[in-house]
């Protein structure tokens, strides 16, 4: 579209009111996200671009038009913070591309460019890059405050003249100056001037080929038909064959020239009084914060906090969700029929949307805590002071967060993975994390061990089952970290590793952010990961509730008849536990069971480990209580029958014990390695976009479980 | 190598030197971008623990660069 039409279309929306798409845009720490929450509020929503997993965030702000008085609704994008226009990162040119690309759904009709007022000229590179588009913008000035406080004195009205556009000043954070932000959106509803270019475009590119370019591609600007022709460079050989070299240095010029011009522009309207303050202050606690003694010490401080808040404070939540589940279930089961729909209800829907639920306090808790720590300006700290340690094999130094916080649970963990902004380095976090010992596998470990290792069983002071627990959870760590080490030369990326990035002055966390944060994570694990959980439940409700040919049909006519003629009540109970043990064995599962039995010898287990197996890949606590069902102890929840039950069982045909100890370690093996848990697969899937990621790892991991379980069971047996 | 001169890794903590230029094109740009342009003074404020990456001080911001970043900015 031409320069004058776009200008007049949008005049014209305004007379219509009709919905007007407003994007946002601004430099990494500019606050753009925090003006974008304080202009949409609860009205925004997050999603995926599609094909890449970078966060989409729409919102919807409604303003009051200053003349007519009437309603006008505005549809907000958030684009990811970006530098410039020369895209580098997938953030950017995610951002680039809704920016310039007419055909993009969401390509905006006005500009909102969020500059930090009290960091004007690095910011203003990207802003005057966006004014030389030629497209309606307006300059927001965030953080006035700040600027003001630091002794930054700016003549708003003398920039506006400047820099062509219309200017606002505002402090997001504390909701200031929001209304004329919204007010002046409605400039564009007068008849008004597009802008000159900034800069001299003949300085930075031969005119003739400019003037060329400019006819071909016709974009808004000179400029902006040239940044179009640079990006499809990119993806066109032939194309690139011919103009390469006419873009030759065009970044480095583009740079430059805009830096003079900024220098300029901030002589004539922007005033410094004092020293910065709040540099001084950072500083001072940088001192102490990248201290080589004490920056470790808080740091550990930090994590241990952490971790837990997530691993003790979510307990209570998680039981009380756990109990209002096991409630409504058994409601349900009382007041309705026994029949296929109350099964595939309670113990196929039900328990996939307790399995779900259950997890939101873990999520909410890491993602308050990841969003304080973000937003007062520490994160970037722990990559500073982590990245030598986790260059080494092949991590950020972002990745240490979520590495522990996969010590309560993989879920929160590979959420929290987006703040890595190095693509290979997320992704190997992503693959590591399961293999760090979650909280699920704590029942499993325990069970076993008390198997294993008879009680007041010392070695020096140590007891020994305390011992073997501790190895388990240092093998998780040293394994992940040998896994990272050999993926870092198995993955390929055409992405350079970049560390260089900016540390932003420390700042006061805001309620309303955090908030907002776990809010946002909190609604995108129950919808996005949510579904393929529910879908992974059903079917292994099903395959555990029903089998092949008539032998389920035959069990339940046996017991049926056989509780409704006894009387007394423990009988009943009796009966009713050995028929769930019989169906089970008798399910699909139940043969699967039988069916992988051959590959799993040579670790020990036989057919009734399978059926575990099989069942734990819902979660892997879930051993506990197939076990239970398996050997009919009557509580599920008594770890204590259990064990007994299981240290009894004797195989039919050797008459020794199943449970020994080679078995029993080749079992925790499996357990501290094995994908099991498909709420970690689900959220992987929607990390990572793909299906191949989490096929990837499961089984790599599952290969991973075989071989430590073949190795230990051949030793020890 | 024309002439051997110092670049950013040579600093000491404390000490401020002059942009001059870049011998990465790639990494020109990102830095530019950060702040660094040429001309403008530069000031080694921390080293992280290990001793490996820097931050300095640039136009107002602190950017964070490791030592095989900063030996591709030139200073004087």
């Amino acid at each position: 579209m031409s320069h004058d039409n776009l200008f007049i279309t949008l005049q014209q929306k305004f007379t219509l009111a009709q919905q007007v798409k407003v994007a946002l845009i601004g430099n990494p720490n500019c606050g753009k996200s925090t003006l974008f929450n304080a202009l949409t509020g609860l009205h925004q929503k997050t999603g995926n671009y599609p094909g890449v997993t970078v966060d989409k965030k729409i919102g919807i702000c409604k303003a009051l038009h200053p003349k007519t008085k009437q309603i006008h609704s505005f549809r907000l994008i958030d684009l990811p913070g970006t530098y410039s226009l020369f895209p580098k990162s997938l953030d950017e040119q995610v951002s680039f591309d809704v920016l310039m690309d007419e055909t993009n759904t969401d390509y905006p009709d006005i500009i909102l460019i969020v500059v930090d007022a009290s960091n004007l000229k690095r910011h203003l590179v990207l802003a005057t890059q966006l004014i030389d588009l030629g497209r309606p913008c307006i300059l927001v000035l965030n953080m006035i405050d700040a600027a003001t406080e630091n002794g930054i004195e700016i003549d708003v009205t003398k920039l506006a003249e400047l820099v062509q556009v219309p200017v606002v000043s505002c402090n997001a954070r504390y909701s200031e100056g929001i209304e004329e932000v919204k007010k002046s959106l409605f400039t564009f509803a007068q008849d008004i001037k597009p802008q000159q270019s900034l800069i001299n475009i003949q300085a930075i590119v031969n005119k003739n080929y400019a003037d060329s370019v400019h006819r071909s591609v016709n974009q808004t600007s000179i400029y902006a038909s040239l940044l179009n022709q640079r990006n499809h460079l990119e993806k066109d050989e032939k194309l690139k064959e011919f103009n390469e070299k006419f873009f030759t240095g065009f970044e480095s010029r583009d740079m430059l020239f805009r830096f003079e011009k900024i220098k300029k522009i901030t002589l004539d309207c922007v005033n410094y009084t004092v020293a910065r303050k709040d540099l001084k202050t950072t500083d001072s606690l940088d001192n102490v914060i990248t201290h080589p003694f004490w920056g470790f010490i808080i740091f550990i401080g930090v994590l241990f906090l952490i971790f837990q808040s997530i691993f003790y404070l979510a307990e209570f939540p998680m039981q009380w969700i756990e109990m209002g589940f096991s409630f409504i279930t058994q409601k349900t089961r009382q007041y309705l029929p026994d029949n296929f729909f109350t099964s595939l209800l309670t113990n196929g829907i039900l328990a996939g949307l307790s399995g779900i639920v259950v997890f939101i306090p873990q999520i909410a808790l890491l993602f308050g805590f990841i969003s304080l720590l973000e937003d007062s300006g520490y994160m970037a700290r722990v990559s500073f002071i982590m990245d030598k340690l986790m260059r080494k094999v092949g991590l950020n130094g972002r990745s240490v967060i979520p590495l522990i916080s996969g010590m309560a649970c993989a879920v929160p963990a590979i959420m929290s993975t987006r703040t890595i902004s190095n693509k290979k380095e997320r992704l190997v976090t992503i693959l590591i994390t399961p293999l760090m010992s979650c909280s699920a596998r704590l029942p499993v470990f325990t069970l076993l061990i008390g198997i294993m290792i008879p009680s007041n069983y010392r070695f020096g002071f140590f007891d020994v089952k305390g011992l073997l627990l501790t190895a388990l959870y240092l093998m998780g760590i040293v394994v992940a970290i040998g896994v990272a080490a050999i993926l870092k030369y198995v993955l390929k990326t055409k992405e350079r590793s970049f560390f260089m990035m900016e540390l932003p002055v420390y700042r006061i966390p805001q309620v309303k952010t955090v908030l907002l944060t776990m809010l946002d994570k909190v609604k995108v694990f129950l919808f996005d990961a949510g579904k393929v959980i529910m879908i992974i439940s059903i079917i292994l409700w099903f395959l555990t509730s029903y089998g092949p040919g008539s032998e389920f049909k035959r069990i339940d006519l046996e017991y049926t008849d056989a509780i409704r003629k006894t009387t007394s009540d423990s009988t009943k109970q009796k009966l009713t536990i050995a028929m769930e043990t019989q169906k089970l064995q008798s399910s699909y599962a139940g043969h699967l069971g039988k069916i992988i039995e051959p590959a799993i010898k040579p670790l020990g287990f036989d057919w009734k480990i399978g059926i575990s197996l099989i069942t734990s890949i819902a979660a892997r606590e879930v051993f506990v209580g197939t076990m239970a069902t398996l050997y009919q102890s009557g509580d599920k929840e008594d770890n204590l029958s259990i064990r007994q039950k299981m240290m009894q069982e004797k195989n039919p045909t050797t008459g020794k014990l199943v449970y020994n100890f080679a078995v029993c370690l080749s079992l925790l093996m499996f357990y501290a390695f094995a994908m099991q848990c498909m709420s970690t697969l689900a959220v992987v899937k929607r990390e990572t976009n793909s299906y191949k990621w989490p096929i990837i790892q499961f089984i790599y991991m599952s290969v991973l479980a075989y071989g430590a379980s073949l190795l230990v069971y051949q030793i020890f047996k | 190598m024309k002439v051997l001169s110092k670049t950013l890794a040579q600093l000491t903590k404390g000490e401020t030197a002059t942009i001059t230029c870049f011998t990465d094109d790639l990494l020109a740009l990102k830095l530019m971008e950060m702040g660094l342009i040429p001309g403008e003074k530069i000031t080694l404020q921390h080293v992280a623990p290990l001793g490996c990456p820097y931050a300095f001080e640039v136009n107002g911001t602190l950017v964070s660069l490791r030592k095989s970043e900063a030996q591709l900015v030139q200073i004087s």
